[in-house]
């Protein structure tokens, strides 16, 4: 009872402490994208804009205004849950979120958990056995995964894949054009067809997800395998190991019950950090890939000036990297009993 | 097969109400979810097209509306008159500027002094959803493009369009525009995506007093009378067009939907055309339409962008350019030919090596009279006291490194063989408008305008006027003010207008503030089962011709 008293408190404490935290992205995230060098009034006026034509764009866009009152204005909209309109997409940019999130969200933790699959058994492997063949393949793959750029990785495997061999489907984006979006209820394509009750679009989505879930995750392999590895070598050297293994117990549970779940600090934090990484990093994989994701949303919207879709990105992220974080001290509380609630 | 399922059922229904569910769709009703189309690539009635950019708008008259949200005006609205098409030297199909053709206007006649022009309207016009198409609305959506403001308006007034007054509905079928003076450019410029024929009531019934355009409607939805409806948009995504059977401006479309996809990286839509997932990769990189037309698996149409030149700008603000011997050893000093297979991969047409002084006709663009001549350069750097040379930025857009970064490197080598040092700086994409053409402070940059209306005094309108956007370069020349004033607004036809032309053309090849490069080409990659592509000036996919075999 009290521990979940303590811990409902934590989050509580945690989700008072962001507040700040978000005021300050806010007016950050505003500030930077003004200094940001070009007019978006001129480049939205279009190709044979007039000095005329340009000023009636400034004047609709409200960018006509002084700083401080389009702060204001901007605060006040977001009061109401609205972030705006997004220019280069012409859409409201809290859809534009609520449509590329899921999208990005869906990519990224597949990619999390297809490495997570490769890279903990991998770590865990050549800590157990240093300088056998399998820590060399560990280290071989590490060192690849972060020395190829993700597009190169990308490009690689639509060309042996789809191109030469016609194995994986076509680089097309979520869905083949052959199907059409399941209705959004979780906007992760693969669980919303399954809720739909349509296994085949399911089917295609999971399929559509196989080989930029690959690429990413190739190069998120890298951090992870590498932090299970460090951290199982530094767990197994450790003292309570070598008692353990004295006092008789057996090799499997001094290994996943003692020092993998001490390991698991290290690379829970890991596992955090690529993940907020990841998700609005990976643009070069959306675009090899046609993944109508956040990152190359972010990415067009900053070429361009578009002031809401860049804040509203910014805004997003910083919500996302305050939950993340929450959910990962949530997670040591549950990993390691040591971890206070208070600290 | 297992095709007598349920599912198979509610397929076939899709595909039923997708062909006349466009009505239904124009009135706003939600389509029926049905999980999946027909095995589509295969199927005939259906082309699938990769683009590379995203649409973001389905109404060209909102601000904001990028260049590939025109094709919706094209495909899912009508305008009142419409260019013709001819067939190019390699064979293709392209759209005639030359040739005005009746769209939902049958016919057209001037008044004696030129000033009013009055249109017959078709009486078996439809709207998508069954209604006539009216004078009225055609004057509600002129109205439209004339007080928007932004592009459509400064289009509009490239035909002397400026206000609504001009316009009037004097009943169902006949509409006249009257125009301040005569101008050649005003029935062209009526064929331009822009003047699209809006249904009027279907927009009103939207409208609100904040919104008395129904913008917000017309952003999200179309009400045309075009050969498509737009049948589904997800940003970001993809556009669907189903075919408008109630289409009367033209024979139907041979195929009955279009998918236009957006795929961003150039090198997925080629491995999508050439695996034959897709019907068609449109505009394909120059490098990617000469290897695939070498390999000959895919048809690949190739054609020169009317009116359209990259080109060097020398920009007078910097004091050496004002001296035109500058200008024209810099033009002796660009490697050509190096650049013409390095940054366009041959696919365009070159502009040098002209041999005369004076253009033989007023043909547009055409060659101008330099070459690759170290020599001639340096003599006339000499001559205008830089034989020791200087320092110059030299800068380009990173939106459009794909051509500018090898041609400036080229021309940079060069241009440091004649003592000119020209570090190159890149600008991101959306400070180079600002910078290039607006503040026009750049002292030597590359740039690539194109001209909508094919006329060469339409170009130096944009481009070589003092107060032109496109005049990056700052030029100044009284005489050409007066030329294009005289010869814009007369008809080609007026023995007046070929002499002011050439000698406009002249002018631009002796006193060189825009050095030409090449005339760009645009390419699209294609199964050779597609037939009927078109090329238009306004560079947006237009399926209307289009069928499978």
């Amino acid at each position: 009872m009290a521990k979940v008293k303590t811990k409902s408190s934590l989050v509580l404490g945690r989700v008072v402490q962001a507040i700040p935290t978000l005021i300050g992205v806010i007016v950050v995230a505003f500030l930077l994208t003004r200094a940001l060098p070009g007019d978006p009034a001129v480049y939205f006026a279009g190709p044979a804009a007039t000095a005329e034509s340009i000023e009636q764009v400034r004047v609709a866009l409200g960018l006509d205004k002084s700083m401080p009152e389009q702060f204001l204005i901007y605060c006040r909209d977001l009061m109401t849950g609205n972030l705006g309109e997004s220019i280069s997409t012409g859409q409201p940019v809290l859809s534009d979120v609520m449509s590329r999130l899921p999208a990005s969200l869906e990519l990224t933790l597949t990619a999390l958990l297809l490495s997570i699959g490769v890279a903990l058994p991998l770590g865990i492997l050549a800590a157990t056995q240093p300088g056998t063949w399998i820590d060399h393949l560990c280290r071989l793959i590490v060192t690849a995964g972060v020395s190829l750029p993700v597009f190169f990785t990308g490009l690689l495997l639509v060309y042996v894949l789809y191109y030469l061999l016609g194995i994986a489907p076509s680089p097309l984006g979520r869905l083949d054009f052959i199907y059409l979006s399941p209705p959004q209820v979780t906007g992760f394509y693969v669980f919303d067809a399954l809720i739909a009750g349509d296994a085949e679009t399911a089917l295609a989505a999971l399929r559509q997800l196989v080989l930029p879930a690959m690429t990413l995750g190739l190069f998120t392999l890298a951090p992870i395998a590498r932090m299970t590895r460090a951290a199982m070598l530094q767990a197994l050297g450790s003292e309570f190991i070598r008692t353990a293994r004295a006092a008789g117990l057996g090799w499997t549970k001094v290994l996943f019950a003692y020092a993998l779940r001490n390991a698991l600090l290290p690379i829970v934090t890991t596992l955090g950090m690529v993940f907020s990484f990841m998700l609005g990093a990976n643009v070069l994989v959306e675009k090899v890939f046609a993944w109508p994701g956040i990152g190359s949303y972010a990415v067009e919207a900053l070429v361009v000036s578009d002031y809401a879709a860049v804040q509203g990105f910014v805004l997003t992220m910083a919500i996302l990297f305050v939950t993340i974080n929450l959910l990962i001290d949530l997670a040591y509380t549950a990993i390691d009993p040591r971890v206070g609630f208070d600290g | 097969m297992t095709d007598d399922t349920p599912r198979a059922l509610s397929r076939r229904t899709f595909l039923k109400t997708g062909a006349s569910g466009a009505a239904a769709l124009a009135l706003g009703t939600v389509l029926p979810l049905a999980r999946t189309l027909p095995a589509l690539a295969a199927a005939n009635d259906t082309a699938v097209v990769a683009l590379g950019t995203t649409i973001n708008s389905l109404d060209l008259h909102r601000q904001g509306t990028n260049r590939p949200s025109y094709q919706v005006a094209v495909n899912a609205y009508d305008r009142l008159v419409s260019f013709g098409t001819k067939t190019m030297p390699d064979g293709s199909s392209s759209y005639d500027s030359s040739v005005i053709e009746p769209d939902i206007a049958e016919s057209w006649s001037y008044s004696e002094d030129g000033l009013t022009i009055t249109f017959i309207l078709r009486d078996n016009a439809v709207f998508a959803d069954g209604t006539p198409v009216t004078a009225a609305d055609v004057k509600w959506s002129l109205d439209r493009a004339v007080t928007l403001g932004g592009f459509p308006t400064t289009q509009m007034g490239a035909g002397l369009m400026t206000s609504a007054d001009q316009f009037e509905a004097v009943d169902d079928h006949t509409f006249v525009v009257k125009l301040p003076e005569f101008s050649k450019l005003t029935l062209p410029d009526l064929a331009v995506p822009v003047p699209f024929i809006i249904n009027s009531k279907v927009a009103l019934a939207h409208a609100t007093p904040d919104d008395p355009w129904a913008t917000e409607y017309l952003h999200r939805n179309t009400a045309g009378s075009g050969a498509f409806v737009v049948e589904r948009w997800d940003p970001g995504q993809q556009l669907v067009y189903a075919r408008n059977d109630k289409w009367t401006s033209g024979p139907l479309p041979g195929v009955a939907r279009v998918i236009m996809r957006e795929i961003p990286s150039p090198a997925t839509r080629r491995a999508l055309v050439e695996r034959g997932d897709i019907d068609m990769a449109y505009e394909v990189p120059p490098k990617d339409a000469l290897e695939l037309r070498a390999k000959g698996d895919l048809e690949v149409i190739t054609t020169p962008i009317e009116n359209s030149l990259f080109v060097v700008c020398c920009n007078e603000i910097f004091e050496p350019f004002k001296d035109k011997r500058v200008r024209q050893a810099i033009a002796w000093a660009v490697p050509y030919e190096d650049i013409f297979k390095t940054a366009a991969y041959t696919q365009g047409v070159p502009m040098w090596g002209a041999t005369a002084m004076t253009p033989a006709d007023a043909t547009w663009p055409q060659p101008f009279p330099y070459s690759t001549d170290l020599d001639k350069a340096k003599a006339l750097l000499a001559e205008a006291g830089y034989a020791d040379g200087f320092k110059v930025p030299f800068y380009i857009s990173l939106d459009l490194v794909s051509w500018m970064e090898p041609a400036a490197l080229l021309i940079q080598e060069n241009l440091a063989k004649i003592g000119i040092e020209a570090p190159i700086e890149k600008i991101p994409g959306a400070n180079w408008r600002t910078a290039a053409l607006v503040e026009k402070r750049l002292e030597l940059s590359l740039d690539d305008f194109a001209g909508w209306l094919n006329y060469p005094d339409y170009y130096f309108y944009w481009a070589y006027l003092e107060t032109s956007l496109f005049n990056a370069s700052n030029y100044k020349n009284p005489e050409i003010e007066s030329l294009v004033a005289e010869a814009l607004n007369m008809s080609v036809d007026d023995a007046e207008w070929a002499p002011r032309i050439k000698r406009l053309i002249e002018i631009a090849f002796d006193e060189v503030p825009r050095i030409p490069l090449w005339q760009p080409t645009l390419s699209s990659a294609m199964q050779p089962t597609l037939k009927g592509y078109e090329y238009w000036f306004h560079r947006q996919i237009d399926p209307r011709k289009l069928s499978k075999a």
